[in-house]
Order: structure tokens, then sequence, then C-alpha cells
């Protein structure tokens, strides 16, 4: 089984492109329902399968998405 | 193992570079001018030599890269940031030099800046972001306009009988004996974006050899010019602007 | 070592430019300064004090080099002539507005458009009300001598620096191609340390500089234009240089700068000699003017002559000094063509004297 990953998405910076839902291979990430202070739906988790490959913070335009991966 | 345990420090395996100032990017959602920015960012953090690097910024949508760039930076006129970095580079032949300049400025207004800093071999890295368009004034015709494509000032669509062609600026830098390195990459995938930052990592290694200028394009989407969501975008830059603007090396070292 | 020599103006004001520490010159080749590039191609400067010489693919790409390396700190200049110099405008003003220092120089030759390769003052105009956009100003030095040319060069850097602005030398094609006795200045050594405001490299511990000429808020804006203000004040204040000649008992006054003061000089002569007490006053900044000065000298006299190689540019400054306390007039050959002491006698007469 893959390492576990997780995100930490920085939401008020969120501008909500969804590049990062296209770049996801675990469908791991949505678009909120809510909007941030800018009047963006940002990404939110919506699972726990995020195996920590980083794919969503190197596509994201804004540097708003930090990632972790456990140690094996 | 829950969540809690994952985040911690020593599971970190990506966050926004130093080298990347905390302000919020003043882009529209989406576009790639973030991701080129942040990846020369990791290049320069991962060569280590932030201290050592002084970076030109265009007029353009990318006239406030000195906010987000936390390195010494200038703001050049329209189209004159190699002139700009020659200027720079001659004084302080030590330091590492980029330009980061968008296509009307690299391609239109300074197109003689462009070639005669790339023929003098300029030992300066130039970042070309190509999308077509021109963004910050609202969407007008680009030299690198594709043929057929609306913009503002060409509304039917570029025309080319009356209207020029599109301009393939890093085909003919690439001709120059002056460049060293000429590539075309994109950063609209990861897969891309990690090639993109490989190559500005050359790019700026190879800034100490004094071999000549090397010239990085990426071709990236507008989705506030273009008029389509960035997901479109991006899956209309594959089918468009690639056919027209291919991805890879043009020029490389012997 | 100070060095006696006979030299060229264009030639001088090179071997100046090295002498003063000068770190870069960036300049295109235009008739009547190309002496200045080729001067310093043939001497390698590279060899003598490490200074950087480049001929630019441009007038534009010229001024835009000299922005790169004022901005980091250094001292960078170019030279054009009149057509080149208006190319460089753009440039002049986004120096100004980033608050850059560096010495540009004018040999300026006839206008308007390609006009001719011959002498004149036609871009007074230019060099001190503007010339680019924006409400900026810039110090304009105008030497009557190649010896002024030469000290003006070195005086030019040290008030750039001082004020964080572009300074001009404008010269002409007179002071730029004769031949005068010269005394040249000791070597300075070039800038070892780098201003605060320069982009050096970003150093751990402080922010990374920026040097901008932009401002997106307007409030900051006004923020840059008040700070330009207050230093063209402080530059009015402390930099206006002029020079009077029997001007003590002068019952007529003749204003001229540059090249055009030296034949002034001569017709001032031939006119004290058939008794007509006239004085004559040089400006030798051109900005700030000695408004004050002249202001005063008006009290005195019957009439004021101002002699210029343009169809009236100073002549508007003199009116404002002089401010109705006596009669201005201008009397100015232009296109190229040179007045001859006679001719400015002429004038007095038949303009000042007689009318």
């Amino acid at each position: 089984m893959a390492r576990k990953g997780d995100v930490v998405i920085d939401i008020e910076k969120c501008k909500g492109c969804e590049v990062c839902l296209a770049a996801c291979p675990e469908e791991v990430l949505a678009l909120s329902n809510e909007v941030n202070s800018k009047g963006y739906h940002y990404t939110v988790k919506v699972n726990a399968n995020c195996i920590g490959c980083a794919n969503c913070a190197v596509v994201c335009p804004d540097a708003v998405i930090t990632v972790y991966r456990e140690k094996k | 193992m829950s969540e809690n345990n994952i985040i911690s420090p020593e599971n970190l395996v990506y966050s926004k570079t130093e080298v990347m100032t905390d302000r919020v990017l003043h882009y529209c959602p989406g576009c790639g001018h973030g991701t080129a920015h942040r990846m020369l960012a990791e290049a320069i953090d991962e060569l280590g030599i932030q201290g050592d690097t002084i970076g030109v910024a265009p007029v353009g949508c990318s006239v406030l890269a000195y906010y987000y760039f936390n390195v010494d930076m200038q703001e050049a006129a329209h189209g004159r940031a190699p002139a700009v970095a020659t200027g720079i580079k001659r004084v302080f032949p030590e330091k590492y030099v980029f330009t980061y300049q968008g296509d009307g400025d690299l391609a239109a207004i300074g197109t003689a800046e462009t070639i005669h800093a790339c023929n003098r071999g300029e030992n300066i890295l130039i970042v070309f972001i190509n999308n077509g368009i021109y963004g910050m004034t609202g969407g007008q015709m680009a030299p690198t306009t594709l043929p057929g494509m609306k913009s503002s000032t060409s509304p039917r669509g570029r025309d080319v009988k009356t209207m020029g062609n599109p301009l393939k600026i890093t085909e003919l830098i690439a001709q120059l004996p002056g460049t060293y390195f000429v590539t075309r990459q994109s950063v609209h995938t990861p897969g891309n974006v990690r090639k993109t930052k490989r190559a500005l990592k050359k790019a700026m290694e190879y800034q100490k050899l004094n071999k000549g200028t090397c010239f990085v394009e990426i071709v990236a989407n507008c989705p506030s010019g273009w008029k389509m969501t960035p997901v479109q975008s991006n899956k209309w830059m594959e089918e468009h602007m690639f056919p027209f603007y291919p991805l890879g090396d043009i020029k490389v070292p012997e | 070592m100070k060095e006696l020599r006979l030299m060229k103006g264009n030639e001088a004001l090179a071997e100046a430019a090295i002498r003063a520490g000068a770190d870069a010159y960036f300049g295109y080749p235009i008739t009547p300064q190309s002496e200045v590039i080729e001067y310093l191609m043939m001497e390698n400067p590279a060899d003598r004090t490490g200074m950087q010489v480049l001929q630019a693919e441009s007038e534009v790409a010229a001024i835009n080099m000299v922005y790169g390396a004022a901005g980091c700190g250094k001292r960078a200049m170019t030279s054009s002539s009149s057509p080149g110099i208006s190319l460089k405008m753009e440039g002049i003003s986004y120096l100004a507005g980033a608050e850059l220092p560096c010495l540009v120089v004018n040999v300026v030759r006839a206008g308007p458009g390609l006009g001719t390769i011959q002498p004149s003052q036609s871009d007074y105009f230019q060099a001190v009300k503007g010339g680019g956009h924006g409400d900026y100003k810039m110090i304009v030095l105008a030497p009557a001598t190649v010896q002024e040319s030469v000290d003006y060069v070195k005086l030019g850097f040290d008030l750039a620096f001082k004020y964080r602005t572009p300074v001009m030398i404008l010269s002409d094609g007179i002071i730029g191609q004769m031949m005068e006795k010269v005394e040249l200045f000791e070597q300075q050594p070039r800038l070892t340390e780098a201003p605060d405001w320069a982009t050096v490299g970003k150093k751990p511990g402080r922010d990374s500089v920026i040097v901008t000429s932009l401002q997106l808020q307007s409030e900051e804006q006004e923020k840059v234009n008040l700070r330009l203000q207050a230093k063209y004040r402080e530059i009015e204040k402390n930099e206006i240089m002029y020079e009077t000649h029997q001007c003590d008992d002068a019952e007529y006054l003749m204003v001229a700068f540059g090249s055009c003061a030296r034949i002034s000089r001569k017709a001032m002569e031939m006119a004290r000699e058939k008794g007509i007490k006239v004085g004559l006053f040089r400006p030798q900044t051109l900005y700030p003017y000695p408004y004050e000065a002249l202001n005063k000298l008006a009290d005195k006299v019957k009439g004021v002559l101002c002699v210029e190689m343009n169809a009236g540019q100073m002549v508007e400054d003199v009116r404002l000094a002089v401010n109705g306390k006596t009669r201005v007039e201008h009397f100015g050959r232009f296109g190229g063509m040179i007045p001859s002491p006679e001719e400015i006698l002429n004038a007095l007469e038949q303009k000042i004297i007689g009318g």
C-alpha cells in the first residue's frame, strides 16, 4: 500500500481555479461550497486517500498547498 | 496512523519556497504566472543563490513580479528588460541575473533588446512567458497570438494577411550564436512543472560558465484573456498552442 | 596626477569619465558625439580602472543599460546627440522616477527631426522643461569650454549621487568638436561600497531591494511626487551656478549659455570698445536656473538681450527672471548656423539700444 500523505490548504489564498483538482491522482480534492473572504470557493479535502505525491501543490499557481507524507 | 501525525515537520515534502514572498499574487485564478514564478524561485533556492541573484521585471501582467520574488529586483520600462539586465550583468558579472518577460514585452516592443542581448551572448537568463495575448491591458492581440485566434483587437480572429503572423521568437533566438541553452516548456501539469524547474535550474547554473544567454520559454494559459476556465484554458493550450509552439529543447549545450 | 593636454571636447569628456571613476558607459554612435565612445573603446578603460564600455544596439537600449547599472549603485553614463537624446527620454523619465543617479551627455545638433549635424542649442526646452513624461527635473550643466566639459563630468556624477537623480551635460557640436587646452583632474577611485538602495543581491536580514518607478496607488504615487519635488527645491537652493562678466557698470545685459556665451563675450568686448556699457550673464546650470541673480541684475540695466542658437527657448526663463523689470529681446541663429560677434552686437544695437 502506498504511503499515506496529507495536505494543508491556505484557504484564504486559494482562488478556486481547480487546477489542483485535475492534477490529483486520488481525487482527494474538491471545491468547497463556502467562499473565502475574497469570495472564492476554495479547495478542500473530501477523503483520506492522499498519498502525498505533491502534484496538487506543484501545479498550484498560488502556492497555497503544503504537503506531508509519512516516513517509511 | 492519524492525520495529525502525518502533518508534522519531519513529514514535510512540499511547501512554498522562501525565495517567494508571502504576498498574495495578483494574478487571475489559474494563471500560469504564479507557477512559473515559483519554479524559478525554487531553482534559485535549490542552487543557494538567493543572495547573488538580481532580477528584472517587465511591463505586462508580471510588472509586479518584484513583490513576489524574494530577491533584489529592478523594474524595467516596457520591452527594455534585456538592456537593463545587460547593464546589471556588465557591472556585476559574478551575479546571477534574470529577466522575466511576457510575449508583448519580449517579442513586440522589446524585440530589438531581446535579439541583441541574446546575440551578444549576455550571460543572463531570459524567462519568456508566452500566453499569446496581452493580459494586463485586457486581452489584446500579441505578437504570438495564433492565426484565427480571437482577442479584443482581433475580434474576428487574427487575420495574418492584415495583422501579420505570430512570431516564433524562440526558434529565432536559437539561431543566434550568442545563445547557449534555449528551451520551451509549460507549467500546466505536474510533470511539465517539474521539467520547467529543471530547465530553469540548468539555465541558472549555466550562467556560471559564461557561455552565453539562456532562454526559457514557458507556454502559458491566460484564462481571463482567452475567456475560459483555468482547466479549459489548459486543455485549449494543449490542443492549439502546443502544435504551433511545440514543447522541448530547441538548443542544448554540446 | 593633474595633467595639461590639448584635446577635442568629446575626447576630453570621455577621458574625464574614466578619471571620474565611472563604472560603465553605454552608448550608440551619432554625429557630432561619436568620439566619446570611440575614445573609450580605444582607451579600453577596463584595463585602466575596470570601467565597462559597451556599444548598444540603440540609444533606447543604452539608456536602459545605464538604468540597470545605476540600479546597482554604480556610476553609469551615456552620451548622444539630439535625435538620440529624444530616444533616451523614456529611459531618463524612468531613471528620474526610480531615483537613480546617472550622467547623460547631449552634444546638441540642430533639429527638429534629423535636422543637421551642425551645432545648436535647440534642445534647451527638452533638457530643462521635462522632455520625457511626468513631473520630473534633471540637473542640467552647460559647459562653454572643453575644460568645463571635463569638470562637469566629475561634478555631474557627484550631483547625481548626492540627489539620486539624472544629470545632463548640455553641450553642443562646437564644444564637442573643438580642441582646447585642458587640465585633466587626477584619477578618482571607482565606487567600492554600494548604497543601500542598490540591487546588489539580497542579504539575510534585510528586505529585498526594489528599483521601480511604479506605484499603482495614487496616494503612494503622490508621495513619490512630493518627495521628488522636495528634492528639486533642495537642488534649486544649493546648486545654482552662473558667471557674470563686466556687469558692475553695465547699462545693458546679454544672457547666453554654452558656446553662445563665448561668442557673446567677444560681442561684449566689441561693444565696450564702442563705449557701450554691456555685461554678460552666463548660467552654468540651466536647471536649477539662476532666476534670482538675473532678477537682481535686471534692476540696473535698460535692456536684456538673450542670445541663443535656437528660435528662442532660454529667453522664456530670462523673461521669468526679469519679471517685467526691463525689456527682454531674443537674438538667435538656428538650423546649425552660428552667430558671429558682429551679428550679436548689431542685434544689441538694433533690438535693445535703438529699440
